[in-house]
C-alpha cells in the first residue's frame, strides 16, 4: 500500500506516495478511508463529478479530501473507484476534478474533523512524489 | 528543534524560550511545567510549535504553554497566544477545529451509597439519551432559520426552548453567548453539517461521565461551586461538532490567500491568520463566535438529557435528585478581553487552544456568586483517571492571560495506542474497578486510554505549583460514555 501512517500525538498522521499527482489523490484518499476503518457495502453505484481550485497543488489537495470528508459525515457515502484530473501547469489558481463511484459505508471505525494544512508539502521522491497529511480526530 | 539548553528556568515549574532563540519571533514562550513533564514534552514537536506560534503578527507578551501540552498542528495543544486588538491577528488554527470544545460540571447532593446500585443501569440511560459515536444524530431538530437564530442567541435559545435552566446561563463562561454571532458568516455546508448534530456527543475524547466527589480541598470554595464531597457529579466533554470543524477549515483554506493579501509570513500554514480589523478577520470572528455558541447549546442539550437520565432512575427513590450546574468552560476559543500589560489594561484576542480560561477573584465577567472565590476551573483526568475542580487566581491573570490547563494532555500516539492496547481488555479492566464503561468503539476506546495520556495529577501540581490555580476538589469516576 502507497500509504502508511506516522506516529502523531493526538491525531493521524499518513504519509503517501505515488507515481504522478492525481495518483497521489487518489492514494491519499484511500489511506485515509483505511485510517478511518471504512469498510463499504456492495450496493447500487452512483457516478459524481466533483470540481475544486485553490492557489497550489496542496491547497487541492485540502479541497479533495475535505469533500470525501464532508460527504463521508453527511451522507455515510465513501469511494472506492475515483478517477482524479489535476492541472497545475497553468497559472493558479489550480484546478481539480474527480470522477468517484460511491458507495455506502457499512463501519466506520472514527470520525475525521478535517484535514489541515500542518506540514502539508507535495514533494518530490525517487517513486515520484510524497506527502504527509495530518488529519484532525 | 528545541532542546533543553533552549530553556531557561524561571522557577520550580516556568520556563522560558527567550525571543533570541529565533529571528522570527515576536515574543518569548512562557511554559510551565515540572521538570519530570519536560522529559515527555520534549519528546514531541509541541515546543516547536509554541515557537512557531510566537511569530503572529500583533503577538502581544508571551506566548504561554501549559503542563498537559502536547503536539497539534500548527498551535500546540495547551497553547495561548494574545494578540494586540483590533489590528493585531486572529488565527483560526490557533483556536482549533472544535471551536468552543470545553468542560460543564453538574453536581447533586446524591450520595455515592444510594447511587452505586444504580450506577450501571444510569450509564446505560446516559448513553441511550446522549447521541455518541460516528455519524450519529443529535436530539433536536430545527430548520435553517432557526439554527441561524440558535448560533445568534447560544445558550438563550436553550432557555428560550426550555431545555436550559436560569443558573445554567449564569454559571456559564459568558453566559453561554458570545456576543457578535454572526451565522451569515458560516457556510451553507457548515450549516448542513451540524444540522442534525445538535445535542450530540459525537466520537473521540468526547465523554459524559459521572463521577463521585471523592475529596474536598478547600470546603469553602466547594460550598460555594456546590461540591459536597461522597456526591455525585456529571461531567460533559463536547464542543461543536461537525460546523465547528468546518468552519475552521473554511477559513483556514480562505486565509490561505489571506496571508499574501497581508504580506504575512507565517512558519506553518495551519496558523494562517488575518488583521482582526479586516473583512477576513471580522468574518472569522462572526462565525467563530457562532460556532461557539452552537457549542454552548450542545453541551445544554447534553445536560438536558443527562437530566432526564438521572430524573428516571431516581425519580420515586431520591426527593433531591436534581443536577446543578457548577460551570460550564471552554478550551478552544478565541476571546477579546482585558488585560494589564506593561502597567496598562488593553484590549487583547486571547488564543486558547486546549487551554482553560481561569479568571480569578474579582475579575470582570464572573457570576456574581464567584467574584469572591474565582471561577472554577475543570481539568478532566483521561478515561477512568481523577479530575480535578479548581478555582482561578490572581496569579493567573499576571503571568497566563488568565489561562490554565484543560486535561492530562496526550503522551502516546492513537496508533500506538491502537496496537499496544485492547479496547475489550481495558474495558473489563475498569469495569473490574467499579467503572462502567459504555463505548461505541473499541478501537476509540483503546486510543483513549489512561495510559495514553500524562498523569493528571502531576499537571495539576504544576499549574498549582505556579501560582494559576487551586485546588477545590477531586473527583473519581464511576461511568463513562464514550462515543
Amino acid at each position: 500500500m502507497p500509504f502508511e501512517e506516522l506516529p502523531h500525538t493526538a491525531d493521524w498522521c499518513l504519509r503517501v506516495w505515488a507515481p504522478d499527482l492525481p495518483t497521489l489523490f487518489t492514494e491519499a484518499a484511500r489511506g485515509m478511508y483505511s485510517t478511518a476503518g471504512i469498510k463499504l457495502v456492495e450496493t447500487g453505484r452512483i457516478q459524481r463529478t466533483f470540481f475544486t481550485t485553490a492557489p497550489d497543488a496542496e491547497g487541492l489537495l485540502v479541497g479533495f479530501l475535505s469533500e470525501l470528508v464532508f460527504l463521508l459525515e453527511k451522507d455515510h457515502l465513501a469511494f472506492d473507484d475515483i478517477e482524479v484530473q489535476v492541472d497545475v501547469e497553468n497559472a493558479p489558481p489550480f484546478r481539480l476534478s474527480a470522477s468517484l463511484c460511491d458507495a455506502s459505508v457499512l463501519t466506520s471505525g472514527k470520525a475525521i474533523k478535517a484535514v489541515t494544512y500542518h506540514n502539508l508539502n507535495i514533494h518530490p521522491v525517487r517513486q515520484g512524489l510524497e506527502v504527509e497529511i495530518v488529519f484532525d480526530v | 528543534m528545541v532542546t533543553r539548553q533552549d530553556l531557561t528556568q524561571l522557577s520550580d515549574y516556568e520556563w522560558q524560550i527567550a525571543q533570541s532563540f529565533r529571528g522570527d519571533m515576536r515574543g518569548p514562550v512562557r511554559v510551565f511545567s515540572s521538570n519530570a513533564l519536560l522529559q515527555d514534552i520534549l519528546g514531541d514537536k509541541s515546543l516547536e510549535q509554541a515557537v512557531n506560534a510566537s511569530t503572529l503578527p500583533g503577538l502581544v507578551g508571551d506566548v504561554v504553554v501549559m503542563p498537559d501540552m502536547h503536539q497539534g498542528y500548527g498551535f500546540p495543544i495547551g497553547g495561548v497566544a494574545a494578540t494586540r486588538f483590533p489590528d493585531g491577528v486572529i488565527s483560526p488554527g490557533a483556536i482549533g477545529y472544535d471551536i468552543n470544545c470545553g468542560v460543564r460540571l453538574l453536581a447533586s447532593t446524591i450520595e455515592l451509597e444510594e447511587a452505586l446500585p444504580h450506577i450501571d443501569r444510569l450509564a446505560t440511560l446516559l448513553d441511550k439519551y446522549c447521541p455518541s459515536g460516528v455519524g450519529v444524530k443529535g436530539v433536536v431538530h430545527v430548520n435553517l432559520p432557526e439554527l441561524d437564530k440558535l448560533m445568534r442567541l447560544g445558550a438563550d435559545w436553550a432557555f428560550q426552548n426550555g431545555y436550559a435552566k436560569e443558573n445554567d446561563l449564569i454559571r456559564t463562561e459568558e453566559n453561554g453567548r458570545l456576543e457578535g454571532a454572526d451565522p451569515t458568516r458560516v457556510s451553507p455546508r457548515a450549516k448542513t453539517r451540524g444540522l442534525e448534530q445538535i445535542g450530540s456527543l459525537g466520537a473521540g475524547n468526547h465523554f459524559v461521565e459521572v463521577d463521585v466527589v471523592d475529596e474536598v480541598l478547600d470546603p469553602k470554595t466547594a460550598g460555594v461551586f456546590g461540591l459536597r464531597q461522597g456526591c455525585l457529579v456529571v461531567q460533559i466533554h463536547c464542543g461543536s461538532r461537525g460546523l465547528g470543524h468546518q468552519v475552521c477549515t473554511d477559513y483556514v483554506q480562505g486565509f490561505q490567500s489571506a496571508v499574501q493579501r497581508y504580506h504575512i509570513q507565517l512558519p506553518d500554514r495551519e496558523l494562517v491568520c488575518a488583521p482582526m480589523d479586516s473583512p477576513e478577520g471580522q468574518a472569522y470572528l462572526g462565525a467563530m463566535r457562532a460556532a461557539a455558541n452552537f457549542a454552548f447549546v450542545n453541551r445544554q442539550l447534553l445536560a438536558f438529557s443527562a437530566r432526564r437520565a438521572f430524573e428516571e432512575i431516581f425519580a420515586g427513590r431520591l426527593k433531591n435528585r436534581q443536577l446543578n450546574q457548577v460551570y460550564d468552560i471552554c478550551h478552544n476559543m478565541g476571546k477579546i478581553e482585558m488585560h494589564m500589560v506593561n502597567g496598562k489594561r488593553i484590549q487583547v484576542c486571547v488564543h486558547r487552544k486546549g487551554a482553560t480560561r481561569a479568571f480569578g477573584p474579582g475579575t470582570p465577567g464572573l457570576p456574581a456568586e464567584y467574584l469572591q472565590t474565582g471561577q472554577p476551573v475543570l481539568v478532566p483526568g483521561s478515561m477512568g483517571t481523577a479530575s480535578w475542580v479548581l478555582a482561578g487566581t490572581k496569579t493567573s491573570m499576571d503571568i497566563s492571560w488568565g489561562s490554565c490547563c484543560h486535561g492530562a494532555g496526550r503522551t502516546m500516539s492513537r496508533a500506538q495506542s491502537r496496537h499496544e492496547i485492547r479496547g475489550e481488555e481495558l474495558r473489563r479492566k475498569l469495569e473490574s474497578r467499579g467503572i462502567k464503561i459504555r463505548a461505541g468503539s473499541l478501537s476509540g476506546l483503546a486510543e483513549e486510554a489512561p495510559t495514553a495520556y500524562k498523569d493528571v495529577n502531576a499537571v495539576v501540581e504544576v499549574v498549582v505549583a505556579a501560582g494559576i490555580a487551586r485546588k477545590v476538589a477531586h473527583l473519581r469516576p464511576l461511568a463513562v460514555v464514550k462515543g
